[in-house]
């Protein structure tokens, strides 16, 4: 079991240009099933995928792929001829929040958009668009979403990752694969990691992340990886008190960050003494999860919740 | 980005915002021949000389030189001297302040060098209200907020008496109603003119915050006028870094004296850098992980002299270029490098650090974590460099080894 994606999940790559090549190759390499792509430009053609199997992927394949992806000129065209049922936006920042739309309104269930660099005015438009749609969106600028073995969308790199116990949900990109990395190595393993990215207005919450994963019957506990910015995590730890079934670890980066700057991620500043650090750690540890207090200790403190 | 208080007032002007007259001035001279007009165009003996800088709390910061003299000065010597005696005071204040450096409670101890001044036309003040528009996170929406409250700090009204701050989100799709605007200033006490006025300038001001993708507009006081008029008195604005690419005029009002300049060459090369007070420098690959690096810094003892986000794909170029900006920080007596290779491999890191010790050159102890793709490649890369270079084995182990070093 897992959330959000399994080896049934059939992706669109919306935005075909370099980066979406490069990620869609390493996907098939995986072993996702990448069904079609819309780039409107290139209607009509196909892009042929050829390499070396990644067989920390998918499982049961030959050492070598030959996968044909067609292109088509919208959404709507891509879902009728190949029954995609998620989309992963690698559309430049100007035009991404239009694409997250474009699948909203056709009723992609799951849109995960790795672009980063989104006017936060666009996602502000696109947020209300996606509201009573029913569609899900990761991101913008995450890693993506990986259920180990079975389908990886988004740029994460696949061999670090390895089927097992715990869910992982994080803003950060580098920091998920800091902590899958040592999940892995304490044999601890992954169910679903999900990366809901660094801006301020995103698709998908920390509160969401853990509902799916306290569902989840393959789910034993769970690894957030928050940052200063914001309230996601205070609203997490109110949920988690109220809601949470299983044991929740965690780490928060940016206790060293001075005020009123902003740490890389556009939604990484503390602004009127609001979205510290320790207010975070407080919260999270009021709500009985184990917080780490470096990077290098998220896999011991997953242990220590686990009991 | 910021602006200056001037830009942000002629943004407002242009959208129909009622704000003060005003004229910016450089030099002494500028700042004398900007009186006459003022005063004569608007019957109001009284001006006012503001430090244009990119920081708050002006009006009760005070110079450096001149430790007497706050950075906002209303002129009053017009009332009774006319507007020789108006000109001479500005004379004298003009050339005290410009060229002075301006300590105020955001600029740090350090403050700030005061270049242009804004020479405004005095206003008969019946009220003084707050107003902002900002990014609510927590529902994904701008929202206005506003206060009776005027001339407070919003935090501190906030903290002491949140119920005086009122608030209306703005949907994105039809922007802020009527009714809502209404409301607002009858929560402000507005009524008659003021309320009418009030209600134009509300509705004028979000859709303004919204076109120019501004992430604060903050308007702090903004003044009712004897006779009923609502005006921003001061404006504070800055804009959203993802949407300036559709907003060349707002881009032309960068004032590069006011910014960092290894943040400047940091961004020309695509690097996400900031400054910190601290010893040891960092280099790190994506944006959590290098706030968690400063934090793994200072939890084993040390102190992060930067912030520096390589990204995802860094080149040799990017890398080289981060080691300059780090080394030219004569504070700096270490550096980390904590890279977990994902699509970016390690050996290409490895290789990208030891082109630049090698081109840069290197006086301070280097560590250097790899972890993530092709690790041992990049590892004997480091190993074989012949360079002094410090390999760590995890993140942990890399700050305390460099912490130890640069002591």
């Amino acid at each position: 079991m897992s959330v959000l994606v399994n080896a049934d999940t059939k992706v669109l790559v919306q935005g075909m240009g370099k980066t979406g090549r490069f990620h869609t190759d390493k996907a098939i390499a995986y072993g996702t099933q990448m069904v079609g792509a819309v780039h409107p430009s290139r209607v009509g053609q196909t892009e042929t995928f050829t390499g070396e199997t990644d067989h920390s992927g998918v499982e049961g394949r030959d050492d070598t792929y030959e996968v044909d992806v067609p292109i088509f000129r919208s959404v709507e065209d891509a879902v009728d001829a190949t029954g995609a049922t998620a989309s992963v936006v690698y559309v430049p920042p100007p035009f991404a929040a239009d694409a997250i739309m474009e699948a909203a309104a056709v009723g992609v269930p799951l849109i995960i958009c790795v672009t980063e660099g989104i006017p936060v005015g666009d996602m502000v438009v696109a947020k209300r668009f996606l509201e009573g749609r029913g569609v899900r969106l990761v991101g913008p600028n995450c890693p993506g979403v990986i259920t180990p073995k079975e389908c990886k969308i988004g740029i994460m790199p696949g061999y670090i990752h390895t089927p097992g116990r715990i869910g992982v949900v994080s803003r950060s990109g580098t920091l998920t694969y800091e902590a899958v990395h040592q999940l892995t190595l304490n044999g601890l393993g992954q169910t679903t990691a999900i990366g809901i990215g660094g801006d301020p207005v995103n698709g998908t919450n920390f509160v969401d992340c853990l509902d799916l994963f306290n569902r989840d019957d393959a789910t034993e506990g769970v690894i957030m990886i928050g940052e200063i910015g914001g309230t996601a995590e205070e609203e997490a730890a109110e949920w988690i008190t109220a809601n949470m079934k299983k044991p929740v670890a965690g780490f928060i980066a940016g206790t060293s960050a001075p005020p009123g700057k902003r740490m890389g991620h556009a939604g990484a500043i503390i602004s009127g003494g609001k979205g510290t650090a320790a207010a975070k750690i407080e919260a999270l540890e009021s709500a009985g999860v184990v917080v780490a207090p470096t990077p290098t200790d998220m896999g011991s403190a997953m242990m220590e919740a686990l009991g | 980005m910021k602006i200056h208080e001037y830009q942000a007032k002629a943004l407002m002007a242009e959208r129909g915002i009622p704000v003060p007259e005003g004229t910016v001035a450089t030099t002494v001279e500028e700042a004398v021949a900007a009186v006459r007009p003022l005063i004569e165009r608007s019957g109001n003996p009284v001006v006012v000389v503001k430090s244009q800088i990119h920081a708050g709390g002006r009006g009760k910061g005070t110079f450096k030189e001149h430790p007497e003299l706050g950075g906002v000065n209303v002129v009053l010597d017009g009332i009774e001297g006319g507007i020789e005696a108006a000109e001479a005071k500005v004379r004298e204040l003009a050339e005290a302040m410009l060229g002075s450096t301006l300590v105020t409670i955001q600029t740090g101890p350090e403050g700030k060098l005061v270049s242009r001044l804004y020479i405004e036309q005095g206003i008969d003040i019946a009220t003084e209200l707050y107003l902002s528009v900002l990014l609510d996170r927590a529902t994904s929406r701008n929202i206005v907020m506003a206060s009776t409250e005027g001339g407070t700090e919003i935090e501190v009204v906030a903290h002491e008496t949140p119920e005086k701050i009122l608030r209306e989100e703005i949907d994105p799709a039809f922007g802020l109603l009527d009714f809502q605007a209404a409301s607002l200033a009858w929560g402000l006490g507005l009524d008659g003119d003021a309320h009418r006025n009030g209600v134009k300038f509300l509705k004028a001001l979000s859709d303004a915050a919204v076109e120019l993708d501004t992430d604060l507009v903050e308007i702090n006081p903004l003044v009712v006028t004897t006779d009923g008029k609502v005006m921003a008195l001061d404006g504070k604005m800055s804009f959203e870094a993802n949407a300036l690419y559709r907003h060349p005029d707002v881009v032309a009002l960068r004032d590069e004296t006011e910014e960092d300049p290894a943040e400047s060459m940091a961004k020309e090369y695509g690097l996400s850098f900031i400054k910190l007070d601290g010893t040891i420098g960092c280099m790190v690959n994506g944006a959590g992980l290098a706030m968690a690096t400063m934090d793994i810094i200072k939890f084993v003892g040390g102190e992060p002299a930067n912030f520096l986000d390589v990204g995802g794909g860094a080149d040799k170029d990017q890398i080289s270029a981060a080691f300059k900006i780090i080394t030219a920080d004569p504070a700096v007596k270490g550096i980390f490098v904590n890279i977990f290779g994902g699509i970016m491999r390690c050996d290409t890191i490895a290789e990208g650090v030891v082109a630049a010790v090698t081109e840069v050159g290197l006086d301070v102890p280097l560590v250097v974590r790899l972890e993530g793709t092709n690790v041992e490649l990049g590892k004997r890369i480091i190993d074989e460099s012949g360079l002094n270079v410090v390999s760590a084995h995890d993140m942990k182990d890399g700050a305390v080894k460099i912490v130890e070093l640069a002591k």
